[in-house]
């Protein structure tokens, strides 16, 4: 390491600690307490980055999260490398491996910055003007060209291994920030009694107070900045953040932090969170953001070595690294003198101070000037020198008009200051919807009232000094705490706005008219030049808004922190208008960029979501059972036997059932207990049957529309007594019905004396079906006579099986005889397994939906949402007999009642068989008249369920096909890939339509 | 024949430091009128609240303020016929529902100094006991996963939760609990 460029002393590092790293492969040191950024300048290496356009070798250009230039990959291993970095934020460690980014073959030598003597070719709005035409071109060639060369580092490749943790928190008063008005309003807030989070990006509390040589002088109190943070971290009430950006404000003081756990660890613990993203909920809101510096625009703006003037003195003052040898401070403000003035006292020459300012007389100038540091004013830059560091800086004075006439005086020089004054961050304020107001005095946008319970304090608010500040966030604290019901001590009353620093909000520096400034950067991630916001002007452009996306300025992932207002001064003066009257854009989340793995916290891997399994799953998967995902359900879908495919377990499955006996967990359907006196008028208005004639110990299948008269739900419901029902409904429906059914209830009729429940996970659901299903249960079941004329098809009865009360149900979807056992959940295993055994002598066979899904499709039963859209009708599905046509009322009716609901034209369920017998149509093929019809042409219906029928010996459809009923035995045409297939239209029911096996 | 009263058999929950399935009990919900819901605290012995979000307990049984008209009835497993019975008896002639809901869900104990700030890994509830004291039920979220929270110590909370959902539940709180515990 270069010992000239570390100061002997001084500054926030730990100088015994010496931390080894790599920067594109060239090992370097630094000390624990670094950055990457003050490590590799103290190292001499102002070079870290390509531009994203131009491919302009860029530098170091601040030392905080606004950098748009220090991006770089941080490689911890294979899979573990994070792109765009900002060099400013990484903290050091030992072993620390980053790589520069957007540049090939090397940092030092890019072959992509023959973009740059491209540069006039290649304006604002480029790609917009120039890729239009061939139209073709645009997919095979320019836009994967374009692709190709675009982008600022790599998206990994692996996934991310790292875990991440999420965390609710609550507090009276959250202030974001740690700098002198964060941490006074956080200690006056605590002091009230209030519970508080405080939060900072940085490692270390202390915001700017961190780059003072003396942070007390800076306050006017020695002792105050450790005490209140000794005082914080100790407070009971007090959660300090640090490592934690608040990234977004949204709705109702909702915070969302993201702290940094592990990456500034060199061994991080594999088992802890990487990240840990916050969701706060606060009664107020402090935000003590502080403020930017702005850099100056002029040509050559953006070479290594030109830097903020802020930077270069927290460099020196936090890190202890003289960031060049030979500088020169280019200012338009007094306070960027202090860093001339700090620089001189560590022993950097000062080779000039460059002032715009034709008179300047302020307290730091006159410092300057008495340590001898040479003060050109009014004078301007005209131009810079140095490829891949900057060597030199051309100056020009002006005359008494402020136009550039002098002789052009070169300066040479390796380091370049540059202070356009300080724009307040409102980045949060802004996404709470706060408005934001020029202040001409302070030439910056200050926040008004905010829509929120905040309050801003300190530079955010144009409150610079640190002193006023302090006294700043001690008010703002207080009244937060008082806003937050807490009792509070005097108020101090708040400080007055400034200094004013007299820095005019255009970073522009004066340039001889008449010929184009180039290369002078506003901003520097996205390359966009004070050329092209002209350029955008004078092609026609007035509102901001369409400028940034016109030449992407502010675009960029720093989202224009050091930019947008220089891009706005200049857009407002080329077209005429105050800045206020041009506007500004809009601030939007987050504020720094944010891992993707924040916002996924837990909700990785298997807890992604919620898996729901049934009480039988466990069983299923011992016997080998294909899962299905339904809903947030796993269902068995079959059971192959070793070897066995899907085809042919499933075929196997049915003939079972059809044969002998199947078993079929049929848990995961809906249930919902309705209760009450009105149980039965609940029932008569919200679904289309009659319930009425229903018996207490019978079932009836009930449909459900939604009030547009399209089919909703379907599903089995029994009456348990004269006051209680036991509805059952789709898998995937059972939450909606019983939103539905509260709906109604608590808005429609709040005077039915009724009751809902849910009791979908009460019972385990074993249905056992099948002409053998009687004689397994026979030997099981207590209470319950299973004959035919004591417990029909449609009928419930409650009993016990085994011991185990249950309701005991005979249903069928199958067309069989069958059984489903409802039995309390946690016996669901125990009662499935003794079937399973009862069952064996009889050829039991579990069955999984698969073969359930054929079943039902012999029979015509429909599935709802694979057989219906959503523009179904009862009629239209072949329901119409359940409609309970004398009730006055039910949901649905009235739109039943629309003449286009009984068109005969509509689609209506229908079979089809394929001319070829083997042949299976696929599900939501269309279905067209003409033989040789070929596309575009109009389709009739479309095929919505279509499976091999074993127990046919041949394939089955159904489809909802227009006037279908009235086509029985004509023949249609379904296109394939292969031709257009021949089917002939039938009945929906291919299976003993006359239903005797399911009466058995 | 065999009898299988007896061979219940939970949801699987992950094990970890501050959380433990608690054993099986009996869960009945009571919809209704303020008659009935007097009337069905009388009978279990349980004192009278209309408080919202409160529960009520006494003698290893507890009523919980779900909703106005709404109350989850805890009590040991062995007493859900007798309390079945005895809540009919004390219901008659007044408008209501009761439900059986025992294997509807399983509860979980979260307890420790840590056991708020392990919950607010995934309830984004104010769980400080100024804002949610000893005796406060509330329906909320964990995760992805309704659950009912029943705050039953300083650093005790008693957790409902749907039985299908009880994997989910127990394996976020186990992956969270790493963090706190490490």
């Amino acid at each position: 390491m270069s010992p000239t460029l570390r100061t002997p002393s001084g500054g926030r590092i730990n100088r015994a600690r010496t931390v080894r790293f790599t920067f594109d492969g060239r090992e370097l040191r630094g000390f624990e307490g670094d950055t990457l950024a003050s490590a590799l300048l103290a190292n001499g290496v102002h070079l870290v980055g390509r531009s994203f356009k131009y491919h302009r070798p860029r530098g170091v250009l601040t030392a905080g999260p606004e950098e748009p230039n220090a991006l770089v990959a941080i490689r911890r291993d294979a899979v573990r490398v994070t792109p765009n970095l900002r060099a400013t934020e990484v903290e050091l460690y030992e072993g620390l491996t980053a790589h520069s980014q957007n540049r090939w073959p090397s940092l030092k030598l890019d072959v992509g910055a023959v973009n740059g003597l491209l540069s006039p070719f290649i304006p604002a709005g480029f790609y917009y003007k120039t890729f239009m035409w061939p139209r073709r071109a645009w997919k095979r060639l320019y836009e994967p060209r374009i692709r190709a060369a675009a982008g600022l580092g790599r998206a990994p490749e692996h996934p991310d291994p790292d875990s991440y943790s999420n965390r609710f928190a609550h507090c009276d008063v959250l202030v974001v920030g740690g700098g002198p008005a964060g941490l006074a309003a956080a200690h006056a807030a605590a002091e009230s009694g209030a519970r508080v989070i405080l939060c900072d990006e940085q490692p270390q509390l202390g915001g700017s107070l961190l780059c003072e040589q003396d942070p007390g002088a800076a306050l006017e109190d020695g002792a105050w900045l450790a005490r209140t943070i000794a005082g914080l971290m100790a407070h009971p009430r007090v959660t300090v953040l640090t490592r934690t950006t608040a990234f977004g404000y949204f709705p109702h003081n909702l915070l969302g932090l993201e702290q940094r756990l592990t990456d500034h660890l060199a061994q991080p613990d594999p088992a802890q969170p990487r990240e840990r993203q916050w969701q706060v909920r606060a009664r107020e809101v402090v935000l003590a953001t502080g403020a930017i510096e702005r850099p100056l625009v002029f040509p050559g703006n953006d070479r290594p070595g030109i830097m903020l003037a802020g930077a270069a003195r927290s460099y020196l003052n936090r890190y202890g690294v003289l960031a060049g040898r030979r500088a020169v401070l280019v200012t338009v403000s007094d306070e960027a003198y202090r860093c001339a003035l700090d620089l001189h006292r560590a022993g950097t020459p000062v080779a000039a101070i460059i002032d715009v300012r034709p008179q300047v007389a302020g307290e730091l100038p006159e410092a300057a000037r008495r340590a001898g540091l040479p003060v050109h004013t009014g004078t301007t830059v005209v131009g810079t020198a140095g490829r891949l560091r900057v060597k030199s800086i051309r100056i020009r004075k002006l005359d008494a008009h402020g136009e550039p006439r002098g002789a052009v005086e070169r300066i040479a020089c390796d380091l370049v200051l540059m202070s356009g004054g300080h724009t307040p961050s409102a980045h949060l304020f802004s996404q709470s919807r706060g408005k934001l107001h020029w202040n001409e005095a302070l030439q910056a946008f200050l926040p008004g009232e905010s829509p929120e319970r905040a309050r801003c304090a300190g530079a955010c608010r144009g409150i610079f000094s640190a002193a006023a500040a302090r006294r700043d966030g001690e008010n703002a604290g207080t009244l937060a705490a008082r806003d937050a019901g807490l009792v509070v001590g005097a108020v101090i009353g708040e400080p007055a706005l400034g200094p004013a620093h007299g820095a005019a909000a255009s970073g522009e520096l004066p340039q001889p008219a008449g010929r184009p400034v180039s290369k002078a950067f506003v901003d520097w991630q996205n390359d966009v030049t004070s050329r092209d916001l002209l350029l955008a002007a004078r092609e026609g452009f007035r509102s901001i808004e369409h400028i940034k996306r016109y030449t992407t300025t502010g675009m960029a992932t720093d989202q224009g922190k050091t930019s947008n207002l220089n891009a706005l001064a200049i857009v407002a003066r080329q077209i005429g208008k105050p800045i206020p009257e041009v506007g500004l854009t809009t601030f939007r989340m987050p504020y720094t960029p944010v891992t993707f793995g924040g916002f996924a916290g837990y909700s990785r891997g298997e807890l992604f979501d919620p898996v729901r399994t049934t009480p039988i799953h466990d069983w299923a998967a011992g016997k080998g059972a294909v899962f299905e995902d339904v809903g947030l359900w796993k269902r068995a879908r079959y059971f192959p036997r070793p070897g066995e495919s899907m085809h042919a377990a499933v075929t196997r499955e049915c003939q079972a059932v059809r044969a002998h006996c199947g078993l079929f967990d049929g848990s995961t359907l809906g249930k919902i207990e309705v209760v009450g006196k009105d149980a039965v008028t609940f029932m008569n208005r919200l679904y289309i049957n009659g319930w009425t004639s229903l018996a207490v110990g019978r079932c009836r299948y009930g449909i459900l529309l939604r009030d547009d008269g399209f089919i909703y739900d379907d599903g089995v419901v029994a009456r348990i007594a004269e006051d209680r029902f036991h509805v059952t409904t789709t898998t995937g429906g059972a939450a909606r019905v019983l939103a539905m059914m509260e709906d109604y209830l608590q808005t429609e009729w709040p005077d039915l004396s009724v009751w809902l429940t849910s009791t979908t996970e009460q019972w385990a659901v074993i249905a056992v079906q099948g002409p053998s299903a009687r004689q397994v249960l026979e030997g099981l079941v207590q209470d319950v006579d299973l004959s035919a004329a004591a417990l029909p098809h449609m009928s419930v009865a409650p009993g016990r099986i085994c011991g185990v009360p249950m309701r005991l149900f005979r249903v069928s979807f199958t067309g069989e005889l069958g059984f489903e056992i409802n039995v309390p959940a946690d016996f669901g295993q125990a009662v499935w397994e003794a079937v399973y055994e009862a069952g064996r002598p009889h050829g039991i066979t579990p069955y999984g939906t698969e073969a359930m899904h054929v079943l039902r499709a012999e029979k015509g039963y429909i599935i709802v949402g694979q057989d219906t859209d959503g523009t179904v009708t009862p009629d239209d599905a072949g329901l119409a007999w359940a409609v309970g046509a004398r009730k006055p009322d039910f949901v649905g009716k009235r739109a039943l009642e629309r003449p286009a609901m009984h068109s005969p034209q509509r689609k209506q369920l229908v079979g089809l068989l394929t001319a070829e017998p083997h042949v299976v149509l696929e599900e939501g093929a269309q279905v067209v008249l003409d033989a040789r019809a070929a596309p575009p042409t109009r389709p009739i219906g479309h095929v919505t369920s279509s499976y091999y029928s074993a127990t046919l010996g041949r394939s089955i459809a159904l489809a909802l096909v227009r006037g279908g009923r009235a086509r029985m035995g004509q023949t249609l045409y379904v296109p394939t890939p292969r031709g257009n297939l021949a089917v002939q239209v039938t009945s929906p029911i291919f299976y003993d339509p006359k239903g005797s096996r399911q009466n058995a | 024949m065999r009898d299988l009263s007896a061979a219940r058999q939970g949801p699987y929950v992950a094990a970890s430091p501050l959380v433990r399935p608690l054993s099986p009990m009996t869960r009945l919900l009571l919809r209704g009128g303020a008659d009935a819901r007097a009337a069905a605290l009388a009978a279990l012995g349980l004192p009278f609240t209309d408080t919202a979000c409160r529960a009520v307990c006494a003698s290893g049984r507890a009523g919980l303020w779900l909703g106005p008209d709404e109350r989850l009835l805890l009590a040991p497993q062995s007493q859900l016929m007798e309390l079945s019975e005895r809540l009919s008896a004390a219901l008659a002639g007044r408008a209501h529902s009761l439900v059986d809901v025992t294997h509807r869900q399983c509860a979980l104990e979260v307890s420790g100094p840590q056991a708020g700030v392990l919950l607010n890994c995934g309830c984004p509830l104010d769980l400080d006991p100024s804002a949610f004291p000893v005796g406060m039920c509330t329906r909320t979220v964990l995760a992805k996963a309704e659950i009912v929270l029943w705050r039953t110590g300083e650093h005790s909370f008693h957790l409902e939760v749907w039985r299908s959902f009880a994997a989910y539940v127990s394996k976020v709180l186990a992956q969270a609990a790493r963090e706190l515990t490490a």
